[in-house]
């Protein structure tokens, strides 16, 4: 029955051919137009270390107070004084601070120009907090971290190029006047958005190619490649060391809190040394602290470009305005054939037969639409770049489970549109339509 | 024309008559403000910058290994000296940055040092004297900078300039009674003195954050003495900027090899730079333009498609009407003054929506208000679509012969 059915929908398409293209045509288009904004929403929205979110936490220290900070909130990274105070209280699980650094790795074997490679100099912790994945070696020890030992981990990308891709752990890398000896090779580690590093980038710029100890470079007095926000504050300091002192902030802060109970226990630490620096006469405001999870940080920094809800919202109204359309355009098919209905109805057939039949000859459509929909969104995928920007259009791809919801979307949005004209009819009266027209 | 019949047959539809009725208001909607974004996102990118963009190429020029400010002072006199020494070079200047580079030093000034809240924000260019000329600013009051006024400053020094040069928005902002030359002013809490005005002159940053203080610029003499590297602006002989440019990059490292300038990103001519800065906007305002054509093509193709259907239902009335007397442009003038009823029940609907949209955008996006006039040109663009796409149709029923009346099927 089913299959009779469909051979019914089938010749019913083939006798309106223009009718048939407009509605498969309006059905692709709006289908095609949502999946292409999804898919770039879909990259940008997404959780990019679901297993961890909830156990790494961004601390914020308020040391602006009230009449420098923005709207009450405490600014997005450390000071050096506070993030020292942090490293050195260890009262997490496990801690980082880092700030981003641009280095020339200059060749000592060959006549290649210095090129610059961008990186981030922290602490040991960074790479099991952030699951970072190794090819070779490891990340550095906290001894190493102590010892201001110069130590490096490298990229992927960057070992390639220096060293054919061969293991070269123990190896040497001179970055501008120093040699760093490797101790970690990185497999490619590029999560999107990078929401370690909300605070010098929108998290969609390239990853990172080198790491180095954070006391190594403070020692050589290496100064961040990143953003430094002074908020209008009068502490800024005049020479390296009192910018140092001073209350800029610069230095990004992660910790890792495996349970609620440490959650709670660092939030009323935070909340102390903030109480603390206020007796010893630093801050002249109450404690002002937040502690945030991956996910309310992403969102606190809007990780999710404006331009990427704005498309999203008028694909979906590009959609319902289509499926208008295909609603109209069924029912101007459908109700052209009134006399047939009126005649199967007649001969016997059931409301839920009529249904069944005009159903089927629905979903054609929309199994027609949906495949026309793929092929534009798959022609459209190319144009993202266009309007998103290179970063994140990179990110959009179309993969398996888009190409099946692209389909499923199309199938049920005609059903859905299909539902009131198939309504209407069914709804037609047998004697009606008998008598002469 | 008479509208009773119209409407009495119209309410014999009603579910065809509210699907293209309610397409059309939605089409409206989108239409409206895909055209507003389309024109606030060209405005904003055609937005001038101030300088002479034509002949301009930037060098984003990066040290290699561990220097001291002197060093690099002589260094980057040397280059420029070199620089300026190239046949197809006009002039040349080093700075932090460039109008539209996206980022950079922004600060607040203050007019007295006690207050709490800024004056103005500003962008902050490092200048010495070749800068106007290179730019090809206007001087419009005052004077340039002198060649000893500009110092030197490293990573963390603080920023002291003995004077400012103001651009006259900057200038306007701080002194409405035009007396801005000569006056002190605090910046990044030391004192400095205006020297100079130049017409025009744009910010870092087009993004929405820094609207704020758009085209409030101010020139400082000093050089950016700092192993990160630095910009150097170049302006070229009109006409010569590809040959300044492989040029330039020959004579740089011919002065020292110990620097890095990127393959990709190190150079940029001018149009590349405002290319880049204004990436999203333009993406935006061709995303707006493919959905509008799209959705008035669909529109159209809608009510083409319903249309046709009526049509066709009504072969036999037409035929009787034509039968007693109404000629081809009675029926023609029916089906056209039925299209403009439906069309503008859902303009009326659709202008609602336009303005319900556009108040939900401005509050999601800090988008601005809907201007009337682009509800306008939408109503005016949706009616001419209807009139339009029924055309076909209702020709088609103008053709209807009086013999049909006579036909029973």
């Amino acid at each position: 029955m089913f299959v009779h059915n469909l051979r019914l929908g089938a010749k019913s398409l083939r006798r309106n051919p223009v009718l048939t293209a407009l509605m498969i045509m309006s059905i692709g288009i709006g289908v095609a137009a949502s999946m292409i904004t999804y898919a770039v929403f879909r990259a940008v929205s997404g959780n990019p270390i679901p297993q961890k979110s909830s156990v790494l936490f961004v601390p914020q220290i308020d040391n602006w107070g009230p009449t420098y900070n923005r709207a009450g909130e405490p600014p997005p990274a450390l000071n050096y004084t506070d993030a020292m105070a942090l490293m050195k209280a260890k009262k997490a699980e496990r801690q980082t601070v880092f700030f981003p650094i641009s280095a020339s790795v200059i060749s000592t074997t060959t006549e290649r120009l210095p090129f610059k490679v961008r990186g981030y100099a922290t602490f040991g912790d960074f790479f099991p907090m952030f699951e970072v994945p190794f090819l070779y070696g490891s990340g550095w020890s906290h001894e190493s971290d102590d010892a201001h030992e110069a130590v490096a981990v490298i990229s992927k990308e960057l070992n390639k190029k220096l060293f054919d891709g061969a293991n070269s752990v123990g190896k040497d890398i001179q970055l501008d006047d120093g040699t760093y000896r490797i101790v970690g090779v990185t497999d490619t580690y590029d999560p999107k958005p990078r929401f370690f590093d909300m605070f010098n980038s929108d998290g969609y710029t390239d990853p990172a190619q080198v790491y180095v100890p954070f006391h190594h470079m403070m020692d050589l007095k290496v100064d961040t490649w990143g953003n430094n926000t002074c908020g209008g504050g009068p502490n800024r300091g005049n020479d390296y060391q009192s910018w140092l002192r001073g209350e800029c902030v610069w230095l990004a802060a992660w910790v890792e809190l495996p349970t609620k109970a440490d959650e709670d226990a660092y939030r009323s630490w935070l909340r102390g040394y903030a109480e603390e620096q206020q007796r010893s006469g630093r801050f002249g405001w109450a404690p002002n602290v937040r502690l945030r999870n991956v996910v309310d940080w992403l969102d606190y920094r809007h990780a999710v470009p404006p331009e990427s809800r704005i498309a999203l919202t008028i694909a979906v109204s590009f959609l319902i305005i289509c499926l208008v359309n295909t609603v109209g355009l069924l029912l101007a098919k459908f109700m052209r054939r009134a006399p047939e209905i009126g005649v199967r109805r007649a001969l016997g057939a059931s409301r839920a037969e009529i249904y069944k039949q005009f159903l089927a000859e629905a979903g054609m459509v929309g199994l027609s639409g949906g495949v026309l929909g793929l092929i534009l969104t798959g022609a459209g995928m190319f144009g993202t770049g266009l309007v998103f920007g290179k970063e994140i259009a990179k990110l959009a791809q179309l993969d398996f489970s888009l190409v099946l919801l692209t389909l499923v979307v199309a199938v049920l949005s005609t059903l859905i549109a299909a539902f009131y004209p198939t309504w209407r009819a069914a709804q037609v009266q047998p004697a009606w339509q008998l008598k002469s027209n | 024309m008479q509208i009773k019949p119209i409407l009495a047959a119209l309410r014999r539809h009603k579910a065809g008559t509210f699907l293209i009725a309610m397409q059309i208001a939605l089409t409206l909607a989108i239409v409206c403000n895909a055209l507003f974004i389309i024109q606030q996102r060209v405005t904003h990118l055609s937005e001038p910058t101030g300088i002479d963009e034509a002949d301009i190429f930037t060098i984003q020029n990066e040290w290699v290994g561990k220097h001291t400010d002197v060093e690099l002072n002589a260094q980057m006199q040397a280059d420029l000296q070199a620089m300026r020494s190239v046949p197809s070079v006009a002039d040349a200047t080093a700075s932090n940055s460039f109008p539209l580079r996206g980022g950079g030093w922004d600060d607040g000034i203050k007019l007295d040092p006690a207050q709490v809240q800024d004056s103005s924000g500003t962008a902050i260019y490092f200048a010495d004297p070749n800068t106007i000329d290179t730019f090809g600013l206007k001087l419009i009051a005052g004077r340039n900078f002198t060649a000893d006024e500009v110092r030197s400053m490293g990573m963390r020094d603080n920023l002291k300039p003995a004077s400012v040069i103001v651009t006259r928005t900057l200038a306007d902002k701080l002194f409405p009674d035009g007396s801005a030359l000569g006056k002190p002013i605090y910046l990044a809490g030391e004192q400095t003195t205006i020297v100079g005005i130049v017409d025009m002159l744009q910010t870092q940053s087009v993004d929405r954050w820094a609207s704020s203080f758009r085209y409030r610029s101010l020139l400082v003499p000093a050089r950016l003495t700092i192993e990160l590297g630095g910009f150097y602006i170049v302006r070229a002989k009109p006409g010569q900027r590809d040959e300044a440019m492989k040029a330039v990059k020959q004579a740089l490292f011919a002065q020292n090899p110990r620097r890095v300038i990127d393959d990709e990103v190190g150079m940029l001519t001018f149009d590349q730079v405002r290319a880049i800065a204004y990436d999203r906007d333009r993406g935006m305002a061709i995303l707006m333009g493919i959905i509008s054509v799209a959705l008035l093509a669909i529109t159209a193709a809608g009510i083409v498609g319903l249309t046709s259907f009526w049509v066709g239902q009504r072969r036999k009335q037409i035929g009787v009407r034509r039968a007693l007397g109404a000629t081809r442009r009675d029926i023609l003038g029916y089906f056209m003054t039925e299209n403009l009823l439906i069309t503008s029940g859902g303009i009326i609907a659709g202008a609602l929506l336009a303005v319900i949209m556009n108040l939900w955008l401005v509050t999601r996006f800090e988008m601005s208000r809907l201007s009337l006039a682009y509800l306008l040109v939408g109503v005016i663009l949706l009616l001419l679509l209807g009139q339009g796409a029924v055309l076909a149709p209702a020709m088609r029923a103008s053709k209807v012969s009086p013999v049909e009346a006579t036909r029973s099927i």
